[in-house]
């Protein structure tokens, strides 16, 4: 099976279910091309609304047809979506309370040579810091299906991240544990934990299985669920092995990173290193050539625990 | 009653809310006072046991620091009992300075100028996916289309011909700073709105009856939202406030009080007199 990308997951999920569920409407921004919303907005005119290129209004409209009963998705580019409609998030979503579901598309870095103006690189912190809002940043199409089925149970404002590409699965088909809000261990190990989120889950997952070879055991968590984050599982890691190492799509200013290190300072101090993207405008490239440039990729994750071991 | 008579409790009511708690948007709540009387006592479909009924008229108040207005109005109405508003603006009390809705009645959260009109969009899109037969009313200040935002929701509604929607700019030429105009120009709202698609009525809309008919005209406007420019006093009622930039949130000593108590008392009783 060809892998597609997690946006394009969200479409499908939506477009099933939606064709019972009358009250879901999915809200673009002049984005149904670039959010993967193209056959949602074909099949669906009736639950479809095209707002133009508006992210506060298009914001806004959602949290009214929210309080109203709708359930709205509003699907639009993570870098203005974070930002541009922040006020729009705050207000008129969280702390109105409403039933709205913003999906941040083409996030991080995924718009590579279109520049910073098009990344999203600090849309953790933005939406994190928001009382009432949830943040989730599933790491592929298998755990993006779990996540988004189970935002469909719920009644509470999300944010919710992917990236622009088809990324490589970190579960299989048939193996994809996933419990709301908890996070997954994909790799268990003893000496070192790395905690990632989105994109990194995979570079991470791979960087275990290399330092396996290194004789060094590593726990990898998928940490989804950013906010509200599975501090049991942090916790426990910091209990368990003697070192943690956060990745992230992010910069270090209130990422997962920050969070993963307040709550172990606050309650088992163990040593925290953060994996980020700098604090400056990013080298331009693929995704792939920007990772791999700031050594968020798995050789960079193996060249860092080395140091830290 | 006399609606008249009715805006004039209301007003009093206001005024003693703002009096007692030391704090309140007290010139735009008398501005804004008639267009709330009118949706309130007459023209909506909202009633306290049916705050969560499908079908009510929605109500958002996006020039939202005129909060005490639609306190007065709500309670008036048995939204809530009157006494809660005596915590109002206390420590930990959810009637606060701007709408929110933990109170019963109030639909959406504003105080930020400029995210009203698009919540009413939505409201408006909803009410028509449904089938529903429910209106959704806008009350923005004239202040608040300095806003970007604002534009992003008149350009929408236009767009999608929502006749379900009446959107009003209480139009007091007075914000924070001074005059609209000396601030940033606001001139021909009129023109600026119908240029986006929308039906526009321009009203004395302090005189309860011109608000009245023109909340009843655009119920029948089809295929087109309605904007009723309601050209308004700030300080409307209390003679010493009236077209008084300084009045957008003084709090009246206890003499200015007293005389405001009274001249809306007069002008009650005038009313009275007419309606016998
Ligand atoms: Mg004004």
């Amino acid at each position: 099976m060809r892998r597609i990308a997690n946006k394009q997951v969200i479409n499908n999920v939506l477009l099933e279910a939606s064709a019972k569920d009358k009250d879901i409407v999915v809200l673009c921004s002049d984005s149904r091309g670039s959010g993967s919303m193209t056959s949602f907005a074909e099949e669906r005119p009736e639950q479809f609304i095209e707002v133009g290129i508006a992210e506060q209004n298009l914001v806004s409209m959602s949290a009214g047809l929210a309080s109203c009963g709708k359930k709205p998705f509003a699907v639009s580019p993570a870098s203005f979506l974070s930002t541009r409609s922040m006020e729009q998030a705050k207000v008129d979503v969280a702390y109105s309370h409403m039933n709205v579901k913003l999906i941040g598309i083409s996030g991080g870095v995924s718009y590579g040579a279109l520049g910073m103006t098009h990344h999203s690189a600090n849309d953790i912190a933005t939406m994190a810091s928001i009382p009432n809002m949830r943040v989730y940043l599933p790491s592929d199409r298998f755990q993006t299906e779990k996540l988004m089925r189970a935002l469909l149970q719920d009644h509470e404002p999300a944010y919710i991240r992917i990236g622009r590409s088809a990324v490589e699965d970190v579960y299989t088909e048939e193996n994809v544990p996933f419990v709301m809000d908890k996070a997954t261990v994909v790799h268990e190990g003893s000496d070192v934990t790395i905690i990632a989120c989105g994109e990194m889950v995979k570079a991470a997952q791979e960087a275990a299985e290399l330092l396996k070879g290194k004789g060094i055991s590593v726990r990898v968590l998928d940490m989804y669920c950013v906010k509200p984050m599975d501090e049991a599982a942090v916790l426990r890691a910091a209990r368990e092995t003697k070192t943690i190492v956060t990745i992230e799509e992010h910069t270090k200013y209130g990422g997962l990173g920050a969070q993963v290190s307040q709550i172990v300072a606050a309650n088992v101090p163990v040593r925290v290193v953060n994996m980020t993207l700098p604090d400056e405008p990013v080298i331009t490239g693929g995704s792939k050539e920007v990772f791999a440039h700031y050594g968020l990729d798995a050789q960079g994750i193996v060249r860092k625990v080395m140091e830290l071991v | 009653m006399d609606l008249r008579m009715k805006a004039c409790d209301i007003r009093t009511d206001i005024v003693e809310i703002i009096h007692r708690a030391g704090t309140g948007h007290i010139g735009g709540d008398l501005s804004v006072t008639d267009i709330l009387v009118d949706l309130y006592y007459k023209q909506m479909n909202v009633a306290p046991d049916k705050a969560a009924d499908r079908e009510r008229d929605r109500f958002v108040l996006s020039k939202g620091h005129s909060v005490e207005a639609l306190y007065a109005v709500l309670a008036d109405r048995g939204f809530f009992p009157k006494e809660d508003l005596l915590t109002y603006a206390q420590p930990g009390s959810k009637y606060i300075g701007h709408p929110n809705n933990k109170v019963n009645g109030i639909e959406m959260n504003t105080g930020s100028l400029g995210h009203g009109l698009s919540v009413g969009v939505g409201m408006a899109l909803a009410g028509r996916m449904d089938k529903k037969k429910y209106r959704v009313y806008v009350v923005l200040g004239d202040g608040e289309m300095e806003e970007g935002s604002v534009w992003e929701a008149v350009t929408a509604g236009g767009h999608y011909k929502l006749d379900n929607l009446t959107a009003f700019v209480d139009r007091n030429r007075l914000q924070i700073s001074g005059p609209t105009e000396e601030i940033m120009t606001q001139d021909k709202q009129e023109d600026r709105w119908a240029a986006f698609g929308w039906n526009v009525l321009s009203i004395p809309g302090n005189d309860i009856e011109a608000v009245d008919d023109a909340v009843e005209l655009a119920k029948h406007i089809k295929n087109k939202p309605t904007v009723i420019i309601a050209n308004t006093t700030k300080g409307c009622g209390v003679s010493f406030m009236e077209n008084q930039v300084g009045w957008h949130h003084r709090v009246p000593t206890d003499q200015e009080y007293e005389q405001a108590i009274q001249e809306l008392a007069q002008r009650r009783m005038q009313y009275a007199q007419d309606s016998e």
